[in-house]
């Protein structure tokens, strides 16, 4: 049991690898930006997701088992999750239709806020407004892959402000039943924030999130999540427990909120807290794997393609009002059968 | 004659090994007690959960979501309120996701009053039910409704609310209403109720071989046909629309008695047919009389049936009292008993044209 470890930050993976994953981090965070910005001119109403995630998300996505049905993972994960998206493969033109609410936007029709991602063919089930619900369901999904058999794993997300909720400990107990154990990875990133209120004081002094793996029998981890090659190898060991030993395991995954809870509180960079991809763009520059001036290019170039991206998004109509009425009932099961 | 717990009992059997379900669970729904009304007892696929209702409702979603077909019971539908918000989520995941992921879940529980069941195992649900857009929401009144809703629920791709009137666990029906293929009463007990004293740990049940049933969703029942005025009612409250009808024949008046059967969706063509034939109409159910689901079908009387009427639509429900007292006295002046009924039938037949 490697319970309360805290992975070392030293192991070097292959620098393919680690220029994909800069280049996902990258993407997820010009995606953000734009996203912002389509939300300050405007071009939607709300903003929430992800910068400062992207070391771990970006890992999480890329180690997934991708795709429909029961020998590949569930993921059930939280507004923040769009690095994991484009991890596996999501066009970010489909986040900026979701951003601008349009018909075209592939994971509600206009009906949900940005980062409400729901891709029934690669198992990502519908992302919920309301904090932690993800924990009471997860079990659900790991259940049916544990009777099913194969290695899939079920992978559920969500914040450290959310496992004060009631639903945090189902997942954690429904998890972890003596003779029922589940093959769920548990994931709280911890940014030490709900919206306005400091992890300090909302929780015990001398003991963190991640102990609580100890009282329900299963390993857990703290990891740097500002770094994705810490993160990586910790995710690799943990998701390689959960597929071979069909039994949970909790990471605590410690992570910034780089521009505030959401566009309620202005989403405006936040320059105190660590900035996992100028530290990572350090490292690999350090490592002869890019150059600043490199790095900046790229920035550069998807940030202009994201803009023209956005451009046309936005010229893409509007949901009919009719359409409300569609798919409030299934007259066919989509979900049978997998 | 089957009772309301054997139908449902034998409509889950048939479920599990015919139509695909997976998994019958909840608290105390497994082995050895199989269902404090013991709806569950035997079945193959049932096991029981932590007392977490939330849980029950979240893994039920997840199993759904990954292609099973779960039967989630929660024990009482006064302990279904902490778990709105799942609800909610569970009606929303096909409109939600624009028609990506539907929700084939089951969540049964026993509802309403009528056993004494204090404060926290009295409440209804209807009206709550009725606000969760998404779900199906069928309540059985009688052993055939209960086995043929059950079966058409299993194999429904949308969440279906299940509710129990929980008074009439041990009701086994009227003429007609028996599930078909049964044995004769004391025969099926033998084969498929586990013997309360002994030794029980070899007991396994014999199951009958019943037909399949498919009662559709939103197809009222005319329990009785009548001329002067007509009930709309579901769940207990038809049995004590029956037992108003036949008082008030005495006196002339000819009641005809609907039970909706299914509240989402819900028949409104039969009612509308039979405002039109009897031109008086009483809505009656146990709920909380605010926002109470008659209250709705009051309004559309009322707004599209105005010039049908030869009297004022009348509903007849609960109390907007907090709980449903202990007392015997308590608990029939919280919810409609006859007497309440024949009184406001009576005096709505007396309108005329």
């Amino acid at each position: 049991m490697t319970h309360g470890e805290t992975h070392g930050a030293n192991a070097e993976l292959p620098r393919e690898l680690l220029v994909r994953m800069h280049e996902l981090m990258l993407k997820g965070r010009v995606l953000e930006e734009r996203l912002i910005t389509m939300w300050r001119q405007g071009d939607g109403y709300f903003w929430i997701g992800g910068p400062g995630e992207e070391a771990f998300n970006v890992p999480l996505g890329l180690l997934v088992k991708k795709g429909s049905g029961l020998d590949h993972d569930y993921l059930h994960l939280h507004y923040r999750s769009s690095a994991t998206l484009l991890a596996m493969g999501a066009d970010p033109v489909d986040s900026m239709r979701q951003m601008k609410n349009t018909a075209r936007d592939p994971y509600s029709g206009g009906r949900n806020f940005v980062g409400h991602y729901s891709v029934r063919k690669w198992n990502v089930v519908p992302v919920s407004s309301p904090i932690e619900v993800q924990f009471s369901m997860a079990p659900g999904t790991a259940l049916a892959q544990k009777r099913h058999g194969g290695d899939a794993i079920t992978i559920v997300q969500g914040g450290d402000a959310g496992t004060a909720e009631a639903d945090f400990y189902a997942g954690l107990l429904w998890s972890s039943r003596k003779g029922n154990e589940l093959p769920v990875l548990l994931v709280v990133a911890n940014n030490q924030w709900g919206i306005s209120t400091a992890y300090d004081g909302q929780h015990p002094a001398t003991t963190r999130i991640a102990d609580l793996g100890r009282a329900f029998g299963m390993p857990s981890a703290v990891i740097d999540g500002n770094d994705p090659e810490t993160s990586y190898r910790a995710l690799t060991e943990a998701m390689g427990y959960v597929r071979r030993e069909r039994k949970p395991y909790l990471v605590e995954v410690m992570v910034s909120r780089l521009r505030g809870h959401s566009s309620a509180t202005g989403a405006a960079f936040v320059k105190s807290e660590h900035d996992c991809l100028a530290l990572f763009e350090e490292k690999l520059i350090a490592r002869g794997y890019g150059t600043r001036e490199g790095f900046d290019a790229m920035r550069a170039q998807l940030t202009a393609e994201y803009l023209e991206a956005s451009k046309r998004v936005i010229a893409e109509p509007q949901p009919e009002p009719s359409s409300i009425w569609n798919h409030v009932f299934a007259d066919k099961n989509l979900v049978g059968g997998r | 004659m089957t009772t309301i717990a054997q139908a449902i009992r034998l409509a889950l059997h048939v479920g599990e090994e015919r139509h695909g379900v997976t998994d019958i669970f909840g608290e105390d729904v497994g082995a050895p007690l199989g269902g404090v009304f013991t709806c569950t007892q035997g079945l193959r696929t049932a096991w029981n959960s932590p007392l977490d209702e939330r849980g029950i409702i979240g893994t039920a979603m997840g199993l759904a979501l990954a292609g099973q077909k779960p039967v989630a019971e929660i024990q009482f539908s006064d302990y279904a309120y902490n778990t709105i918000d799942l609800l909610k989520l569970a009606g929303a995941m096909y409109w939600s996701s624009n028609g990506d992921w539907n929700c084939p879940m089951v969540v049964m529980s026993p509802t309403g009053a009528g056993i004494r069941g204090s404060i926290y195992h009295s409440h209804s649900f209807d009206a709550t039910a009725t606000h969760l857009p998404g779900w199906r929401v069928v309540i059985p009144s009688s052993p055939r409704d209960a086995y043929g809703l059950m079966l058409t629920a299993i194999r429904e791709p949308n969440p279906v609310l299940f509710l129990i009137p929980k008074a009439l666990m041990r009701y086994r029906g009227e003429e007609g209403e028996d599930v078909p293929g049964v044995p004769e009463q004391k025969a099926l007990d033998e084969a498929i109720n586990k013997p309360v004293t002994g030794d029980v740990s070899q007991w396994a049940p014999r199951w009958p071989e019943t037909p399949d049933l498919f009662i559709p969703f939103g197809q009222a029942r005319t329990v009785r046909s009548g001329r002067d005025v007509t009930v709309v009612t579901w769940s207990r409250h038809v049995l004590v629309a029956r037992e108003a009808a036949a008082e008030l024949a005495k006196e002339g008046v000819d009641v005809e008695i609907l039970d909706l059967r299914s509240l989402a969706p819900y028949d409104w063509d039969a009612i509308a047919a039979s405002v039109k034939k009897t031109h008086r109409v009483v809505f009656v159910n146990e709920e909380l009389e605010v926002t109470n689901f008659g209250e709705h079908l009051l309004r559309r009387v009322t707004t599209e049936l105005f010039y049908d009427l030869w009297a004022p639509p009348q509903l007849v429900a609960g109390a907007m009292v907090p709980g449903v007292g202990l007392s015997d006295n308590l608990e029939r002046a919280s919810v409609p008993q006859r007497d309440d009924l024949v009184r406001v039938l009576r005096e709505t037949a007396k309108h005329q044209p």
